[in-house]
């Protein structure tokens, strides 16, 4: 909770309006009795009409400024509870945009998501709930002990023995409870995923005709959380029953006491003192209910914000340097120097001692397996990860001399898995380039071999594109991404398996074009198939994050087991 | 257009009660403890206002013996009414959680059945997010609120009703004065509650789009980071935060006053009782004690208001979702199958395509006339650009869609006239949508023969070449594969997949071969064990690799939906057609 309390500070101002105007609330409420045991011991039997209205008329006075705090209240609080999630959240935000892959394969990117958007509003709704209580019960708490015990320190001891046995029996239910809505979380998790699976595998399930079989498992764990829910609910639903005991018996023992006293103790007791005080005791053991609901709340918004802390404390593990030298006159060189790469945690290198030298106008291309290491290589060269020994150089700078900005500003990228953003067809190429000119746009997209298909979409370039691009086909993505990469006029291009959802037709069209884009470039291909590399000036096969063999094509299909092996099986004899 | 959004959510809590008929006979006992509850907890200030008068007899004039005793009866009487109580609603909401959980359990159940109901043409055309919502969040919503509103309408309702004929009972005059700032309040509250509401979905829409745009943004940090764009990101979400917070400020802040709006308006009903009862009680028209009395009944009048206020957002969400459950609940089931469904008598593998017709849409025609028959044993290869619609076969075949004009017949059999789960037991199909569920490795191949024996898994295992790495997992075939196996690779996914369909041996094969997206070496290993299984058994192939279209017996080349060419490798190359084209561009580099 921590990270909560440091927001607040910015709130002080907020804070102690919502003290005041809280304890307005309170006192309107409190006061209220306290005018009508008024009434009750003077008034009625005094017969003071001019009291009744004076008194009456200050009750309407107490009502209208406890409407008014109470709004007031409301305001603040909404404002105080929203402000600390939007700070928080954009902290949050900030601190993941800057966070190296090493962060984000650390935390997964699914569960940064959950901890920006479920545990922050989490923590809001927390607060908003509670920042009311947490200041109004201490405030009710305390008024209510004073005025009772201004009224009768006697009666009041009452309060020695109901609330620790108010306090007891909350939190032996609550002792019950906790853990089994965490277990509740659990399965309905559980019910959910078997929902999602059956969603997703329809047609495999009719195809195996398991249907019974998944009837039954999925009528097992729906059957396993009516259950715990049962319990659950019927432990909660305890909680008011046994409250209104502890009331009701607390009033009795009050007015018993006042008898007693009163007839064995020659204390003198009005019946209004007496009614009066049981309202202050109910408030007062009201405050203690209400805290004790900010503790059931307390626990999960804490856990919440915990998370949300652990984002905000870690660093990005790859910085800018402090003083960058990346003053160079070349243009287009890519270096790999001894180049290992061991990841976190990771027993083997995942790749081991590689080096090459690529020159403007050259392509290189890796092949090999899938998890043997290819996209690691070429997630160095932008420093999405930094080589655990030996050294990257971009035109002949080491890649962590330079400015990350004007590190990347030389490089296009287009990543394994081609993500588009929410926006339009220009908004998402302008992302690779901001000041991109149209023509340059339509360059990039031709070249991208997407201008058939962005001019068949309403609107052109600026159809509309969904969250993830979603709406473009997969082959239609790759292909704008290659696009976005394009459009920045880099000196390396990096193409991560970006071919693969192409068919061949369009893969070689493709290649064609960039080759003309390319002259002064250099260009590393990932790839899976051989007719995409087969043409490039330098081919390195890897093979369990080792080089197996590095050359051309005629040259390794010489020389490279592993390559012939991969050749022949995809290309047919004639074409080898 | 808002009308009918009302009138279906109307319906939708009719339904939902409907599904409570089965346990009617504990509900109906629930409501009567409550109401008698309720009656017990009205009746206590009674108890407590005459114990009150007794006590001020005895405050006043010390010993008056019998004062005492009735003070101690009154108290005595409060004590059991409270008592009471909370013993009957407690029993009460005991008996309500039953029957709530119990309703969710068969909705839930209903749901899960529909699932399997539902034509695979549901499944295409609507998005696998609406429909996920509708059977996991919106059940959810229903399953939470449920019982909480049940038990506090009844509440609710009783306390009203009961507590109002006391209140009658005391004071016809105090009633009117105490309660006519209620309907003054509900006007207020019902306008900021509409208003709110507006606010409310606004912050909705808002923390979406927020949501939407982390999620979005976050999963493609990669491209961010390399294009050294994360100001731009940040300025752009900025900017739907700070909306953000306006909108859930307003929103919060309307919400937020509720309360002291609905408490407040009571309090002053309360100081309007307080001066109207104390004139009264001068001109000796009421006891001290009655005044105590009905402020307390003031007060447990307006509690059970303002809670139902509060709960209305909560009712209204649980109509809507309801009202999508049963929306999904009454979409339209596959076709029964036939009262005489037939079986081929000996299964060979001869599949027959006569003349058919199909599209997905009721008035498209995507096959406009297939006719081919494929001997048993044959391979079929389905060719053709992406995106040329070759999984349209395999939903003919299994049945997923019917045909609109034409039959297939299995070893002389139309497939209509069969029952569903035995056709398509005679399937054995490995998709690369690899679909395999949260649970061990042995669960997932055994789900092509659920009575398999562990060493028949893994001998399909060691067929389908996955015996070597599932050894190599902690656990082996005890390794627990996470939600959609993302736990281990792709081409990995696939020989799990081909070891699932080794084990239910089917006499046809429908194969989709791996693609770029596996490495070269598993994407050698699922070729043999894919061979290894197709051997001498019907199969169809849709193909990537040109050693399996030139073997095949039959290659149908797709296009556009349609069959367009049928023949074998020599006779279409030497028809120099759409094939031919296609095969001399995708290998004359």
């Amino acid at each position: 909770m921590k990270v909560v309390f440091k927001e607040l500070k910015a709130y002080v101002k907020e804070l102690i309006l919502i003290v005041l105007t809280v304890l307005g609330t309170t006192l309107s409420a409190l006061g209220l009795p306290l005018l009508l045991s008024r009434l009750i011991d003077q008034a009625i039997p005094n017969k003071d009409m001019a009291m009744v209205f004076r008194v009456g008329g200050f009750m309407i006075a107490l009502v209208i400024f406890g409407l008014f705090c109470g709004v007031v209240t409301s305001r603040l609080s909404a404002t105080v509870s929203m402000g600390v999630g939007r700070s928080l959240r954009s902290k949050l935000f900030s601190k993941v945009q800057y966070f190296s892959q090493q962060e984000i394969d650390k935390f997964s990117a699914s569960s940064l998501i959950t901890r920006t958007n479920n545990d922050i509003s989490q923590v809001q709704v927390f607060l908003n709930q509670c920042l009311r209580i947490a200041v109004q019960a201490p405030i009710m708490c305390i008024c209510g002990v004073v005025l009772a015990i201004s009224s009768s320190p006697q009666l009041s001891g009452v309060l020695v023995i109901s609330i620790p046995l108010m306090a007891v029996v909350l939190v032996a239910i609550a002792k019950i409870a906790v853990p089994l809505s965490t277990k509740i979380q659990t399965k309905i998790d559980r019910i959910n995923l078997v929902m999602r699976e059956k969603l997703t595998g329809v047609r495999v399930i009719r195809a195996f005709g398991t249907v019974d079989f998944e009837t039954e498992k999925f009528d097992k764990i729906n059957r396993d959380y009516r259950k715990t829910n049962k319990k659950l609910q019927r432990t909660t639903n305890l909680v008011m029953p046994v409250l209104i005991v502890v009331l009701s018996l607390t009033a009795a023992m009050v007015m018993l006491m006042a008898a007693n006293q009163s007839l064995n103790k020659g204390m003198d007791y009005t019946i209004g003192e007496v009614m009066a005080i049981i309202q202050y005791i109910m408030q007062i053991m009201m405050a203690v209910i209400m805290l004790t609901l900010v503790f059931v709340m307390l626990p999960r918004a804490s856990t919440a914000a915990n998370r949300a802390k652990e984002v905000l404390e870690s660093e990005p593990s790859i910085k800018n340097p402090e003083n960058p030298k990346d003053n160079t006159s070349k243009r287009g060189y890519l270096t790999f120097k001894n180049v290992s790469f061991t990841y976190p945690g990771a027993d083997k290198p995942a790749i081991k001692n590689l080096s090459f030298e690529a020159k403007p106008g050259e392509t290189t291309a890796i092949i090999g397996g899938t998890g043997m290491g290819k996209s690691t290589i070429v997630n160095l060269i932008p420093r999405l990860y930094d080589c655990t020994e030996g050294q990257v150089l971009v035109d002949g700078v080491d890649v962590r001399d330079y400015d990350m900005k004007t590190l990347r500003e030389k490089i296009g990228f287009v990543p394994q898995k081609a993500v588009l953003f929410r926006g339009t067809i220009d908004s998402n190429i302008q992302f690779g380039d901001r000041n991109a000119s149209e023509e340059r746009i339509e360059e990039a997209v031709k070249i991208a071999q997407s201008y058939d298909f962005v001019m068949k979409k309403e609107g052109a370039f600026s159809a509309p594109v969904s969250q993830g691009g979603t709406n473009c086909s997969g082959g239609q993505r790759q292909r704008l991404a290659i696009a976005r990469a394009v459009v920045r006029k880099p000196e390396i291009y990096v193409f991560d398996d970006s071919f693969s959802a192409l068919d061949f037709k369009t893969d070689k069209s493709l290649r064609q074009a960039l080759s003309k884009e390319t002259e002064d470039a250099t260009v590393v291909i990932v790839a899976q198939r051989i007719s995409t590399i087969m043409e490039a000036d330098r081919i390195i096969v890897v093979e369990n994050g080792e080089v197996a063999g590095m050359g051309t094509h005629q040259e390794l299909l010489k020389s490279c087991d592993v390559y012939k092996e991969i050749v022949e099986s995809q290309l047919s004899k004639e074409e080898r | 257009m808002k009308k009918f959004k009302k009138s279906s959510k109307n319906n939708a809590y009719k339904r939902l009660f409907s599904y409570m008929k089965p346990y009617r006979g504990k509900l109906i006992l629930a409501i009567i403890l409550i109401m008698l509850a309720n009656f017990a907890y009205a009746l206590a200030p009674l108890f407590m206002g005459n114990a009150t008068n007794f006590l001020a007899l005895v405050l006043e004039n010390g010993r008056a013996a019998q004062a005492g005793a009735d003070f101690i009866k009154f108290l005595v009487l409060m004590g059991l009414a409270y008592g009471i109580n909370s013993l009957f609603s407690y029993i009460g909401t005991c008996l309500i959680v039953g029957v709530t959980e119990n309703t969710i359990y068969d909705l839930r159940k209903k749901v899960d059945q529909k699932l399997s109901k539902l034509p695979l043409n549901y499944y295409d055309t609507n998005s696998y997010g609406d429909i996920l919502s509708r059977i996991t969040n919106d059940v959810d919503t229903v399953s939470s609120s449920l019982q909480q509103s049940i038990y506090q309408i009844l509440n609710a309702f009783f306390t009203i009703v009961i507590i109002f004929i006391i209140m009658l009972n005391i004071s016809g005059l105090l009633t009117f004065v105490g309660i006519a700032v209620i309907p003054v309040a509900l006007l207020i509250a019902s306008k900021i509650a509409k208003k709110s509401k507006v606010q409310f979905d606004n912050q909705q829409k808002k923390t979406g789009e927020l949501n939407g745009y982390v999620e979005e943004y976050y999963s493609g940090h990669n491209v961010v980071t390399v294009f050294g764009r994360e100001d731009t990101v940040i300025e752009n979400f900025e900017k739907t935060n700070d909306d953000l917070f306006e909108a859930s400020k307003d929103g919060q802040f309307l919400a937020g006053t509720l309360m002291p709006i609905m408490q407040n308006t009571t309090n002053l009903g309360y100081a309007l009782v307080c001066v109207v009862g104390a004139i009264i009680a001068i001109s000796g028209g009421l006891s001290i004690g009655m005044i105590q009395s009905f402020t307390l009944y003031l007060r447990q009048f307006s509690q059970p208001i303002t809670q139902v206020m509060q709960i209305t957002n909560v009712i209204q969400a649980t109509g809507s979702a309801a009202a999508r459950i049963f929306e999904f609940l009454d979409e339209k089931e596959e076709v029964k199958d036939t009262e005489n469904p037939k079986f081929p008598e000996k299964l060979k593998g001869e599949v027959e395509f006569e003349h058919i017709k199909f599209g997905y849409l009721p008035h498209q025609t995507l096959i406009h006339d297939l006719h081919i028959k494929i001997g048993a044993g044959e391979k079929t290869a389905i060719v053709g650009p992406t995106g040329a619609g070759k999984t349209t076969l395999i939903n003919l075949i299994m049945r997923f869609y019917d045909v609109k004009g034409g039959a297939i017949r299995i070893d002389g059999v139309d497939i209509r006239d069969m029952e569903r789960s035995r056709l398509r037991e005679i399937f054995g199909m490995v998709l690369q949508d690899t679909w395999l569920y949260n649970g061990t490795i042995m669960e997932n191949i055994r789900y092509g023969k659920l009575n398999a024996s562990d060493e028949e898994v893994i001998e399909a295992a060691k067929k389908a070449r996955a015996d070597a790495f599932i050894r190599t997992l902690p656990g082996g075939y005890n390794f627990v594969l996470q939600e959609g196996a993302s736990n281990i690779a792709q081409g990995q996914r696939q020989l799990l997949t081909i070891a699932r369909a080794m084990l239910s041996s089917p006499p046809i094969l429908i194969l989709d071969e791996a693609t770029s997206s596996v490495d070269t070496r598993t994407e050698v290993m699922i070729q043999e064990a894919m061979s290894e299984m197709m051997k001498g058994k019907t199969s169809f192939v849709i193909a990537h690799r040109l050693s399996t279209i030139k073997d095949a017996e039959n290659i149908l080349y797709m296009q556009d939906g349609d069959i367009l060419e049928v023949g074998n490798h020599e006779s279409l190359m030497a028809k120099d057609g759409l094939y031919a084209k296609l095969y001399n561009s995708q290998f004359a580099d």
